[in-house]
This record gives C-alpha cells, structure tokens and sequence, in this order.
C-alpha cells in the first residue's frame, strides 16, 4: 500500500504542475524519537527472554511514551506545514502536499494501531504473563513495531529525497 | 451426527489407510468434539472452514443471481432498443420513464454488473468458497489456521455485500462510473447522478471487501505453509492447493494498492483533494481542483486491476487440473510444468496492468514494453491448455458433469485466449479498445471460464459439502444449455467488435454505421437471456440436492486426494482419529501394475509393491 502510495508520488511528480515546498524540520526530531521507540522495544523484548520483568514495563512503557510523542511530533509539523501553506485540500492545495498529509495519516493511523498493540502486551507484561516462554506477543509487537519505524524511515528519506 | 462416525468409517474407499503413529493432533480433536454447538455458532457464527465456505458459496450465488439479472436489464435495452419498457416499472420503478430505460441507470447497470461478477461472484464466491472448503481438507489440517479471522473474512465480506446491495436501491442510483472507476466521472457527483451515494457506498463496500479479502488470503497462506500433514511436502501439494495459495498472495500484494486508490478517491470526492482532478468545468463551472491526473488513478487501479483477473482465474485452473486428471483417470500431465506456470503467471500478472491503457497516452516506447510482457503471459498460458489437453488424450473420460464443465473451461479458455493475443499488441488495441471485442475477450477467458470453473468445483465436491450427490442428467442440461449459451452470445461479440462497435453505449441507433448489427444485437440479447435462465436448473439442483439428493459414499469419484478420506460427512477437525499421513503425489490414477486405478495420497508405498517404480521401492519401508 505505502510502495503504491510511494510510486504513485513519483509518477505524479514527473508529470508537472508539482509545487515544491521544504518539509518541516521538526520530521526530522520525530525520525529520531521513533528511531529511539525502537531501540526500547528491542531493549523490552531482550529483557523479556532474560525474564527481567520490570526491565520489560519499563521498555514497553517508554515505547508508549515515545510512540505518543511522536504523534504529537507529527501533528505539530502538520501544523507547521498548514503555517507554510502547504495545504491538503482545498483550493490552493497541489497534490504534492496533499501526498504528504496522506503519507503521514496512514502512517500515523498504523502507528496508532501499533501503539494499541504494544498497550495489550504491557497489560499482559504487567500481569507477569510475559517472559521467556510467553514471548509470542512481545515477539509480535517488537516486529510490527520495527517495521513501523522502519517504514516511516523510507518515508522519511523519501520525502527527502523525492520533494 | 456425522461427526461420531466410527474410524472404521475411514478405510471404507477401497484400499485402506496404513497405520500411523501417534499424532499430537489426537488430543486437540476432542475439545472440538464433545459439546454440541448452539446453532447460531454452527451455522451463522460458524469458525469451521467448511461452513464458511458453504457461506460463501450461497451469498456468491446469491451475488450472480443478481449480476445475471443486470446483464439481461441492460441487454434488453441493447437488442430491442426501440421496444417499450413499462413491464419492468414493477421491478424498476421510476428508472422506467416513458417506456423507456433510463441513460444513467443503463451505465448503472453496466457497473454494477462488472463489480458484482468480478468481486463479488468470482473473487469471493469463487476463491472464497473453494479455498476456505478445499485448503485444510487437501492439506490434511483440522482447520484454518486461524478459524476466527476465517470466519471475520466472511462477515466482513457480508457487511460489504450488505453495502453494495443496498446501494441498488438509492435514490440517486448506484455506482454507475464502470467497475473500473475512473475519475473524473466517479469523482464529481454533478457529473452524473451514479457517482453521488452511489459511489460512496461502493467505495464503503469495496473497503470492506479488501478487508476481507487480505483476512482471507493471509489464513490461506499461512495454512498452506504451516499446516501441511506429515509428507505433503510442496511438491506432492495437489494443484488446487498451488493455485489457491498462489491467488492468495496475488490477492495479498495487490488489494492495498486498490485500497491506496480508493482512499485517494474518497479524499478527492469529501476532502477537497486533487489526486486525480485538474483543469475541469462542468456545466461551465471551473472546479478549483488543480494539478491531479486522471491517469495516476488508472495506473493504481490496474495494478490490482490485472492481478484480479488471475486471482479470478487461478482458482478454476487448479480445480479443472483436479477434475481433468479425477476424471480422465489419468495423472495430470506435466504437473511440474503446471505449478511452474502457475507461478510464472502470478509473476507476470503484475508487470502487464498498462495493457489496460494503451490509448492513455503513454509512451508508444513504454506500451512496446508492455505488449512484450503481456504475450509472455500466452507462453504459461499455452503449457497449461497444452497439459491439460494432454492429460485428456486417450484418457478413459468420465463424463460426469464436473468433468463436462471442466472441458468447456479448456474449451472457453483457448477461445478468450486466443483474442488476448490481439489485444495485447498495443498497435492492434488502438483499433480494437472499447469495442465489443474486448467485452468478448474478457467474457470468455475470465467470466465464463471462471464461471465454469467454478460450476465444475460445485458439481465435483458438491458431495464432500453437502454429504449427498448432485443430479447428473440436469447437470448435463445445464451443461449443455450454458455452454452453447456462451458461445451464442460472445463469438457474435467478436464480429461486432471487430467493425468498432462500442461499448458502454446505452443507445447505438443514432449511428448509421451501427445499425446494420441490430439482428445481432437482438441475437446477442436473446441467447444470453436464455442462458441466464438455463442456470435457474442449476440453482433448482443445487437447492434440492442438498436435501434429497442421492446419498454419497465416501469417495464418488474414486479420487486420490485427502479430502474422500474423511468421513462423508466431515465433522469439525475434519477427521475422526489422527490425521492421515501422505506418502504419494496426488494423481497416482491408472498407474500400470496396480490394482485399481487409483491410489490415494496416503496409502504407502510398502502396500503397492507390484505398481511400485524401482525409485519408489527405495521408500518403500
């Protein structure tokens, strides 16, 4: 979905009547927090194998943290992006900002789903029902959360590099 | 109840099956077992994968009841043009104005023909019913690998039927773009009354029916994978399963990019978006729109676009392999070749979807490139008519009626097939796109052949699903009836096409060049209004066999794969004690030295001595 998003842009942008705007610099902060959520899952799920289980709500409970301070870091370049007139739709948009908006949202529409995944498995972590023979939904999550921020890495670079 | 069948019951289909040991299996059967389920669990609810394909196969009959019923609304409109109407103001209501059908609910129709039969019918109804019934029993698995996401994909299919169904019935009409969607016209609800709630709800709908779909496709993909008996490694998979797991990650890879399309839509339509619009006036209205293309819309659709057409067609490939093979008690030919094909068209069915827009203005250099990939795709294509014709030659045919409709599948694939090479060449496709001939092309190798793909499936595991056999003489009625109704109605399409007959017309007699056609229109017309109801003996079969059908025995068709070796009636877990084992490919038919004339997957090798290959005698302990 997002390679079609991705490939759809590029297309798009070779066509002409493409208005090039600066991405807000507060993308790349957001980069690194989601970068940082990563490593504390990774850290949360090594400790689960280890059985350290307050190790584990520690690292899960950063992960929310940084996860939500990433949404919000989004929002805040949404609205950096509408302060630069850099507009979704409407009359004065082009869809070389509006791309951007969709990228994000469904990003930040995954994320959300990602940050709900990593809540259940705290739940359970806080129930001690997580450790080195329970690893199946920490296992889970650590992987879907990587892949979250991988992704928003590639979508990242690209904006970057494609704008 | 079926379900306490003595294990004796097993070994009832002549040679028997060998003892095995102990599986872990066992002890998971009996949590199923033991407790009778509130019927709403059994059948609404239901988290066995042979309910829900049951389920999907009656809504998908239900669905093509309601296309076939479209078609013959607008090819009224098409043989009798000037004829009057009132006698469906009944069933059509104010869309009858004047005796006449309206315009925009004639393009309606047309639309929600395509969506119905394409998604609906032969996706769901399809891919849906065969892969949910057919994957465990083939595989030797006690069910899905995840029974409730099996049973959400169904629900979710509903509520998406449920959606579109009632779209039929709006005010403004439904969808009425074409199937394909394109914006502008799906986009702007001034431009025509269809893409108002109409659009909205097909867009709904179609979410929903992704949704269900990817469900669907990962529980197939991942019970194929992981849920294999012992023995059945991939190379001893029986060709249905080939295709189905391969139609799953087709569905899988392509349906998001559906879902990016349809979501760009939705934004363009209700949030002031430009994806796909610039530069437009209506009724001499500039449009602030600016800066989207049309085209980048096109590009996304066909991307699922073309992978849908094989994820319609696979499925009945890998069924009429089965059949062919069952039924000419032979094995198939070339079964590698078979499963390479199929690969090599799932490869190939994503680098062709421009073949679709030829005419957009692309560049002739890159349309050069792909017409080059789009005749690849005959290559695959030919080795697979090439085996199964083989497989047929000097075969000692039963002519059951699954067997009948499979033939016609080979028969109705090569007609279509052969037109696909015309249209694949960019130059030809200039002359020949939106005509007639195309609506032609596609009817035979991907409607009517998914069609009797899957009426070959339903007659042939018709008794595995219901436990009693379907009736032979109206099977062949129904045969014969449809398959000369096919070819009634789409040969003269090619003649009509091939003068430029256009498609999506509501009206033609307003063109001198045209008009010599009208018989055949009416010819068209007249046969394939026949045809549709020829396929009410079909639905009459299917509904009272269910309940006075003749009793079936274990395994009908004397076939060798894992599913006759189930109860007849199969319970939840499928078998009653441990999980067969499997020790041979799946089409041991006629095998010289034998003594019947079939073996099946799990009998080993150790009790066929005098058919036994000098290799095979090496695995005989």
């Amino acid at each position: 979905m997002f390679a079609a998003f991705t490939s759809g842009y590029i297309v798009r942008r070779d066509e002409g009547n493409w208005r090039e705007f600066d991405l807000p610099m507060s993308l790349l902060f957001n980069s690194i927090v989601i970068a940082l959520s990563s490593a504390s899952m990774q850290w949360a799920y090594y400790s689960s194998k280890q059985d350290e289980v307050k190790r584990v709500n520690l690292g899960l409970l950063l992960t929310l943290g940084l996860g939500v301070v990433f949404l919000l870091g989004q929002l805040h370049a949404w609205s950096e992006l509408v302060a630069g007139h850099t507009f979704f739709g409407g009359a004065d948009a082009n869809p070389s900002g509006s791309f951007v908006y969709v990228l994000m949202g469904v990003h930040a529409f995954h994320l959300i789903t990602g940050l709900i995944f990593v809540a259940v498995v705290l739940k359970r972590s806080l129930n001690y029902q997580v450790h080195s023979r329970a690893m199946l939904s920490i296992g889970n999550a650590t992987i879907y959360w990587h892949f979250l921020g991988g992704l928003w890495w590639y979508l990242y670079l690209f904006l970057l590099l494609n704008h | 109840m079926a379900t306490n069948l003595p294990v004796s019951a097993q070994s009832q289909g002549g040679i028997g099956t060998a003892p095995v040991p102990h599986t872990e299996h066992d002890d998971h059967l009996h949590d199923h077992e033991h407790h009778d389920q509130h019927w709403l669990w059994k059948y609404v609810f239901s988290q066995d994968h042979k309910m829900i394909a049951r389920q999907f196969l009656i809504t998908g009959m239900f669905w093509a009841v309601i296309g076939g019923l479209l078609s013959s609304l607008f090819r009224l409109q098409l043989g009798w043009p000037e004829a009057t109407l009132d006698w469906l103001q009944p069933l059509l209501g104010k869309w009858i104005a004047g005796g006449k059908l309206d315009p925009e609910f004639y393009l309606a129709l047309v639309t929600m023909h395509g969506t119905i039969m394409v998604f609906f019918v032969l996706t769901a109804g399809l891919s849906g019913t065969f892969s949910n019934f057919l994957i465990p029993l083939q595989v030797g698995a006690r069910d899905m690998a995840s029974g409730f996401m099996n049973m959400l994909s169904y629900w979710f299919f509903f509520l998406s039927s449920v959606i579109m169904f009632s779209s039929l019935f709006l005010e403004t009409g439904p969808a009425a773009a074409g199937w394909t969607i394109y914006p502008p016209l799906s986009a702007l609800p001034q431009a025509i009354s269809g893409s108002g709630m109409g659009m909205t709800m097909w867009l709904v709908s179609m979410v929903f029916f992704i949704v269900s779909q990817l469900l669907g496709g990962v529980n197939y993909v991942t019970t194929v994978i992981n849920m294999r008996t012992r023995g059945m490694s991939m190379s001893k998979l029986p060709l249905t399963i080939w295709a189905f797991f391969l139609t799953a990650i087709l569905g899988i890879l392509s349906f998001p990019v559906l879902f990016s399309a349809a979501l760009l839509l939705v934004f363009d339509r209700s949030f002031g978006t430009s994806f796909f619009l610039s530069d437009i006036y209506i009724a001499g209205q500039a449009l602030h729109n600016q800066g989207g293309s049309p085209v980048l819309f096109q590009h996304l659709f066909w991307f699922l676009g073309h992978p849908e057409v094989y994820i319609v067609i696979m499925p009945a490939m890998g069924m009429v392999s089965e059949i062919l093979a069952t039924n000419a008690r032979k094995p198939i030919f070339g079964y590698r070749a078979m499963i390479g094909s199929l690969i090599g068209i799932s490869l190939l069915s994503f680098v062709v979807w421009a073949h679709h827009m030829f005419v957009t203005g692309m560049n002739p250099f890159l349309g050069s490139v792909f017409m080059f990939l789009t005749l690849i795709i005959a290559v695959p294509s030919g080795v697979k008519v090439f085996n199964w014709l083989a497989t047929l030659w000097r075969g000692n045919i039963r002519f059951t009626s699954a067997m009948l409709f499979a033939i016609g599948f080979v028969s109705l694939f090569i007609s279509g097939g052969l037109t696909g090479i015309i249209l694949g060449n960019a130059t030809l496709d200039i002359q020949m796109h939106n005509t007639y001939f195309v609506v032609a092309h596609f009817h035979l190798v991907m409607g009517s052949s998914a069609f009797f793909g899957l009426f070959a499936g339903v007659y042939h595991w018709f008794p595995k699903m219901f436990g009693r056999m379907m009736d032979e003489k109206l099977g062949y009625i129904h045969f014969w009836l449809t398959f000369i109704g096919v070819y009634l109605v789409f040969m003269p399409m090619h003649y009509v096409g091939i003068a430029g007959f256009p498609r999506r017309y509501y009206s033609w007699t307003g063109f001198d060049a045209f008009s010599q056609f009208a018989d055949l229109n009416k010819f068209i017309s007249a046969a394939a209004i026949i045809a549709f109801f020829a396929q009410f003996i079909f639905i009459f079969n299917f509904f009272y066999s269910i309940f006075r059908g003749r009793r079936a025995t274990q395994n009908p068709w004397n076939s060798t794969t894992l599913e006759w070796t189930t109860p007849i009636i199969p319970g939840h877990g499928n078998w009653p004690g441990e999980i067969p084992a499997v020790y041979r490919w799946p089409y041991d038919y006629s095998k010289p030295g034998a003594e019947t004339d079939f073996i099946p997957q799990n009998v080993p090798y150790s009790q066929t001595a005098s058919s036994n290959l000098p290799y095979e005698r090496e695995l005989d302990d």
